[in-house]
């Protein structure tokens, strides 16, 4: 994961870096159930690596950007920025509880409750679904209303005053849009 | 100290600092993006890691199983997941219509451009 992770870095072509991106998130996937975080990993295979891939080409195609950039140095106060913000990152995770610690703080407060009762309070297997429509339902709520106002913020820009603009670019705007929808 | 319990911090932190790395540095914006959206997995691998408990099932309830994982930094990933699509959705709009008002996605180009009509 980190190699692709630097690939998508050092690669100068944007389609192989949109390509990379793709990868990444299924690796990230992979990595997600032998986690356990099943639905994690399935939401991610789907939303991560299908549709912001999709997503991104289309950008690409809609720009038109030269594939090829121009090669870049090393730029060092960018770099030196990271380096040190990584290395208080890992100061920071000395603190932090050991991997698969069953005793960890974010193991041990709500999360029994949800384990041990939701199977009658809610009346579904999977944990991860109660939590999400039940329990946390207004969190739910709050994601679709994100989603909602992003689409709207996505058929503004894209709308029709563009197409007033390039009426060339009509037919391609057309098929963008319903991909949109569906991912709500 | 248990320095082997941490690897998986260590692992996110470059991660994240990769993105973050490509956030700054890279001038083209569909490139910013593509960092943008590698710093985000890497803040999901941090939640989901610390979700993992040795021995554990996936949280789904069964007769035979004791030890669950913890269901509550998956639901929240399962959110930010779809979030985090939802925006780089509108951001890469964006892009389409900078790129429509000035010709170019590169971060320096409209910079140059607006200094010479200014």
């Amino acid at each position: 994961m980190a190699a692709t992770a630097i690939a998508i870095v050092r690669s100068r072509k944007l389609f192989a870096a949109v390509m990379l991106s793709g990868i990444f998130s299924l690796i990230a996937a992979v990595f997600y159930v032998h986690l356990t975080a099943v639905d994690v990993a399935f939401t991610e295979a789907a939303v991560g690596a299908g549709i912001s891939t999709l997503l991104f080409l289309a950008t690409l195609a809609l720009t038109h950007t030269s594939t090829e950039e121009p090669h870049k140095p090393v730029r060092p106060l960018p770099l030196l920025i990271v380096v040190v913000t990584g290395a208080v990152l890992i100061y920071g995770t000395l603190d932090m509880p050991a991997y698969g610690d069953p005793e960890a703080p974010p193991n041990t407060h709500v999360i029994p409750r949800y384990i041990n009762e939701s199977g009658t309070e809610v009346g579904v297997p999977n944990i991860v679904t109660s939590v999400l429509a039940s329990y946390r339902g207004y969190d739910t709520l709050g994601e679709t209303v994100v989603i909602f106002t992003a689409g709207i913020g996505v058929l503004v820009l894209l709308g029709r005053g563009r197409r007033r603009w390039r009426p060339g670019l009509k037919s391609k705007n057309e098929d963008d849009e319903p991909g949109r929808g569906a991912e709500a | 100290m248990n320095v082997l319990g941490l690897f998986n911090y260590w692992i996110v932190v470059i991660l994240m600092m990769a993105g973050f790395y490509v956030v700054i540095a890279q001038e083209n914006m569909i490139k910013k993006l593509v960092g943008l959206n590698v710093f985000q997995v890497a803040v999901f691998v941090f939640y989901i890691s610390m979700s993992k408990i040795d021995g554990a099932t996936a949280p789904i309830l069964g007769d035979e199983f004791e030890v669950y994982a913890n269901p509550l930094p998956h639901v929240l990933i399962l959110t930010a997941i779809v979030v985090g699509v939802a925006t780089t959705a509108l951001g890469l709009a964006l892009i389409v219509r900078i790129r429509d008002a000035y010709d170019t996605v590169e971060d320096d180009e409209i910079q140059r451009i607006e200094e010479t009509e200014a």
